[in-house]
């Protein structure tokens, strides 16, 4: 542990996360706008790659942590009345919970069957919440601005939600980073391999699996509590996208699963290539298709991605990034 | 009107040389539906502000003191998602530099366009949001130009009473903000106007298979159905309707038959009733603006498309902007706000006022709707209004069957 | 109490053109152990089919089922060679993701093309009522086409020597290499014949209901929900398990909102899954479980 504090990597991590806070330098709007839909992406991403890097599972339906934690937040915070930082967090303990309750059902799954259940969860859980008229049912539910009030206003409050996204950010880089050195994290490694012989070895699969899928839902959660307070306004379709689950995947398999830094660069990429794209007249539609081409680019030609492709050309890259 | 135009026109021809870069424009944002369900209503919403804008600028510009402004709109796809809605609007504020925002289409999208409106603290006007509770969560820069949902079927439960006071009606809406509002105060005025409810179900916005929730209004033995949510389900309803012979009396279908794609169901949009937010039939005398006949003609010449209360609702929110900048001499927000705030007007679409309450501000509550229906008229399908008396084109065709 | 029935027996009959869709997956998986990804794509692009062969010939609909199976066909042997040959015996998530990708790259280009608006095949067949209650004659005519094209498969499978290969080939890959047959063409074709499926079922959809570039999504869902009631590689399974399905929305519809119906069938989806991986008729089938 100790050792993992001394290696370069772990000053690189703080070195990203002090880029995030300062470069709007306070004022520039536009890029913190950009940047923290950046951040969530690799938010999700890092957390997405514990289970899908480390231990080979696909979770095809991880949107459903980010929509549940949106859902905890904006219903303590708009219908209990509480503060913004109890609701997040508790909505990240609530999700986590739930994830350990789904994980045990759908952990003894393996391969294409776990990830069909994983999308069976999310949709399950969307369908459910489209139901579920304290939570607004498929209207959603709408946070007036007086909220924002405690927080200084509105223009206050979405700085201050940028750098607690921020931090999320650098928590789940570190988490990634901490886990990967950690008996914990070669544990999922060697389950990732082959899962039997892990077992066999000596490895609790069973239960190392249920506290990555768990342990990969806290995070998201408490980022999806402050993306849709900041957005003011939460409804199922929104919260339980797919689409996010799938960029989240691809943008894993194009910086490369298993690393931390892929991930996040990878994470980072597509950002700014979707916040071109969505403008774009000619290519507003073309988000999908060009996340789909890369991703069957990488699949079938350079399954590690782009760091996979860095460490190939230049090796001593590796003592320095992870 | 001409002398006013000789003035600006010997100005620009002076100042040419430094046109491109001194000319006054105000810079209008708004994200239209052009891809996704709602496209239709949005497309026409936009056609209706684009009129707006041309007529406006052919005119010289928006007048604000002795300064004339042109007027620039910037738009973005918002694809009918909410989430896009968002980022767009924030960056229509933060790139784009809009200084006035239309809203969207819908009432939920306008919802999450409100949100960032304000948080920016910019000036919103909406065409195509219904919904009330947008407006009572506390904001300062809202201003809705068209009728609440509430009042949306109140013209169609009326109309239905004189017909049969004891009619037994079945619910059916989209599970939509909008829909949703709109049947929750027609249950209270069925209840009140004496009606049996049979049946009240919503269904998801994206259902294309209504048989299910047919068979079970025929279950219910209802002889009237209220309902609907936007283009898509609503036309889809009134063809499934008719094809599986429900056998109903009455049809009120929100939104949908208002288009004038709505023809394209043939048979299946006789008889279909829809509450109208504007009809080229009414005869409102306008305090300045085009009078509904002018306006109609107009739009048809223009764009080639009947117009629609849509498109109608996209010019009266450029149309009311103008003129608040004009009384207000500026286009300060405050200053324009404080413009908005005190419209009181009639216009071609009928008369706006905005609430003032701050419970409610931007509320519409001078705005009355209208109710239409398709008949047959010398052997074509056309939109007569039938509803309320004062203003009725055509009576009412009751029992369809 | 008619009114219970007319809902039941609607609900069989577009359960089993959802019970078609689900053979093409299962097909696939049978033979190949991949998830076709893609199938929600090919459902749209049945459909588009239709309505574009109807737009452009003026034709009937159902006339066109006969060159969608064809195109069908073709598009599942290109999408073997593109997307799922380098992925035959690698991990199962690399070829979940081959064919989850091309799906991205065609539902992106579909709406790039088509938009999101709705389309619509307009089909007009007499329908049957009883009493109040008319079953719309697409309903009928879908559910009888299903039965003729199920019906093919089987014959297909059964009494043809190419069939006999391709269960061959489910059975044991290498056994079946042993006795000489060709198994990469005959993974082709099972390729083929899965999508020609997938774009069929989209087809008869189109004459039921309207339908957009993104309809493919939640048909894909529903296709593997039936997949995995019936057994995974059991295409007797998917044709009962979709009429199940459709029976059981047929059933829930009159005594509850139609929203939750969704709820009960995803819950009923991961349940199957975890307790059930062979599908719900394995149980009666077999004795014990299979482990794993």
């Amino acid at each position: 542990m100790a050792d993992a504090l001394r290696r370069p990597f772990f000053w690189i991590i703080g070195l990203a996360i002090a880029a995030f806070a300062g470069a709007p330098l306070g004022h520039d709007v536009e890029l913190r706008e950009s940047l923290l839909l950046a951040a969530v992406y690799i938010t999700l991403a890092s957390n997405l790659n514990m289970m899908l890097g480390y231990a080979g599972y696909v979770n095809f339906g991880s949107i459903v942590f980010f929509g549940l934690g949106g859902y905890f937040c904006v219903y303590f915070m708009g219908t209990l009345g509480w503060g913004l930082l109890p609701s997040v967090l508790v909505g990240g303990v609530a999700v986590s919970v739930l994830a350990l309750l789904f994980g045990l059902g759908i952990l003894r799954l393996r391969g294409i069957h776990f990830a069909l259940a994983t999308i069976g969860v999310n949709e399950a859980v969307m369908a459910f919440v489209t139901n579920f008229q304290p939570w607004g049912g498929s209207t959603g539910i709408y946070l007036s601005t007086g909220l924002f009030q405690p927080l200084g206003g509105p223009a206050q409050a979405l700085w201050t939600v940028y750098y607690l996204l921020v931090a999320i950010m650098g928590l789940s880089l570190y988490l990634s980073y901490f886990v990967k050195s950690s008996k914990f994290g070669m544990g999922l490694l060697a389950i990732g391999q082959n899962e039997d012989a892990a077992a066999v070895l000596g490895v609790p699969a069973p239960r190392y699996k249920a506290l990555a899928y768990s342990a990969s839902a806290f995070l998201p959660a408490i980022a999806g509590g402050l993306y849709f307070f900041k957005g003011a306004f939460i409804q199922p379709a929104d919260a339980f996208d797919l689409t996010l689950s799938t960029e989240a995947i691809v943008i894993t398999m194009l910086g490369g699963q298993g690393t931390i830094f892929g991930p996040a660069l990878g994470a980072y990429l597509y950002e700014e290539l979707r916040g071109w794209l969505l403008t774009s007249q000619t290519f507003a539609n073309f988000q999908l298709v060009v996340a789909g081409a890369l991703l069957l680019v990488i699949v079938l030609f350079a399954p590690g991605g782009l760091m996979g492709l860095f460490y190939r050309r230049w090796p001593r890259l590796r003592r320095i990034l992870e | 009107m001409r002398k006013l135009l000789l003035i600006p026109a010997i100005g620009i021809c002076l100042a040419a040389p430094g046109f491109a870069a001194a000319e006054d424009t105000i810079t209008i944002g708004m994200t239209v539906s052009q891809t996704g369900p709602l496209n239709v209503d949005s497309v026409a919403q936009l056609r209706g502000a684009e009129f707006w804008r041309d007529e406006v600028n052919a005119a010289g510009g928006i007048k604000a003191g002795n300064k004339r402004y042109k007027v620039r709109f910037v738009t973005y796809d918002d694809q009918s998602v909410g989430g896009r809605v968002q980022q767009l609007y924030t960056r229509l504020i933060v790139q784009d530099k809009a200084q006035f925002l239309f809203g969207p289409y819908s009432s939920g999208l306008t919802a999450t366009a409100a949100v960032i409106s304000e948080q920016y603290g910019k000036i919103m006007l909406i065409g195509g949001g219904a919904e009330p509770k947008t407006y009572q969560l506390g904001n300062k820069y809202l201003f809705q130009c068209i009728t609440i949902a509430d009042y949306y079927l109140s013209g169609a439960i009326q109309a239905l009473k004189e017909k049969n006071p004891h009619a037994k009606v079945a619910f059916v809406y989209s599970d939509d903000p909008f829909s949703k509002a709109v049947v929750a105060a027609a249950h209270k005025q069925a209840v009140d106007a004496g009606f049996t409810i049979a049946l009240e179900e919503s269904y998801a916005p994206s259902t294309t298979d209504f048989s299910p929730i047919i068979n079970k209004i025929i279950s219910s033995g209802a002889d009237a159905f209220l309902g609907g949510g936007h283009y898509p389900d609503g036309a889809t309803l009134a063809r499934q309707l008719y094809d599986q012979k429900a056998g109903l009396k009455y049809v009120a279908i929100l939104v949908a038959p208002d288009s004038p794609k709505f023809t394209t169901l043939g048979p299946a949009a006789l008889g279909v009733t829809v509450p109208s937010q504007w009809e080229p039939q009414v005869k409102y005398k306008p305090d300045f603006g085009p009078t509904p006949e002018q306006f109609a003609k107009e739009t048809f010449a223009k764009t080639k498309v009947e117009a629609d209360y849509h498109t109608a609702s996209g010019y009266i929110t450029g149309l009311l902007l103008q003129h608040a900048i004009e009384q207000a001499g500026s286009i300060d927000p405050e200053k324009v706000k404080a413009a908005l705030d005190k419209t009181d007007v009639t216009t071609f679409f009928g008369h706006d006022q905005f609430s003032t309450d701050p419970k409610s501000h931007g509320m519409q509550i001078g705005h009355q709707m209208v109710l239409a229906q398709w008949q047959m008229k010398n052997g074509k399908l056309e939109k007569e209004m039938v509803w309320p008396d004062a203003a009725k084109t055509a009576d009412l065709n009751y029992p369809l069957h | 109490m008619i009114g219970l029935l007319a809902s039941i027996l609607d609900g069989v009959l577009v359960g089993a053109v959802y019970g078609l869709a689900a053979m093409g997956i299962t097909l696939i998986w049978g033979v190949m152990h991949v998830v076709n990804l893609t199938h929600g794509a090919m459902i749209v692009a049945g459909m588009f089919a239709v309505y574009l062969f109807v737009g452009a010939t003026g034709m009937p609909a159902y006339a066109a089922l006969a060159p969608v199976i064809v195109g069908g066909f073709l598009a599942g042997v290109a999408l073997y060679w593109v997307a799922i040959h380098r992925m035959i015996g690698q991990p199962p998530l690399m070829s979940l993701l081959a064919t989850f990708s091309v799906n991205l790259v065609l539902i992106g280009l579909g709406t790039d093309v088509w938009g999101t608006v709705l389309f619509n095949v307009p089909v007009s067949l007499p329908g049957f009522s009883l009493g109040r209650y008319t079953f719309p004659g697409t309903h009928l005519m879908a559910a009888a086409l299903t039965a003729v094209i199920a019906g093919a498969l089987y014959f297909f499978l059964y009494r043809t020597r190419a069939g006999k290969a391709v269960r061959a080939v489910a059975g044991n890959r290498e056994a079946a290499e042993l006795v000489g047959i060709p198994t990469t063409r005959i993974l082709a074709l099972s390729c083929g014949l899965g999508v020609a499926l997938a774009c069929v079922s989209g087809a008869l959809i189109a004459t039921l209901f309207p339908f957009t570039v993104l309809s493919g999504d939640a048909y894909q869902l529903k296709s593997f929900v039936v997949t995995v009631l019936g057994g995974m590689g059991n295409p007797t399974g998917a044709l009962v398990a979709g009429v199940a399905l459709g029976l059981l929305e047929g059933v829930a519809t009159p005594f509850m909102p139609v929203s939750w119906t969704l709820v009960i069938e995803f819950v009923l989806f991961v349940v199957v899954l975890i307790a059930f991986p062979g599908g719900l008729l394995s149980v009666r089938l077999r004795r014990g479980r299979k482990p794993g």
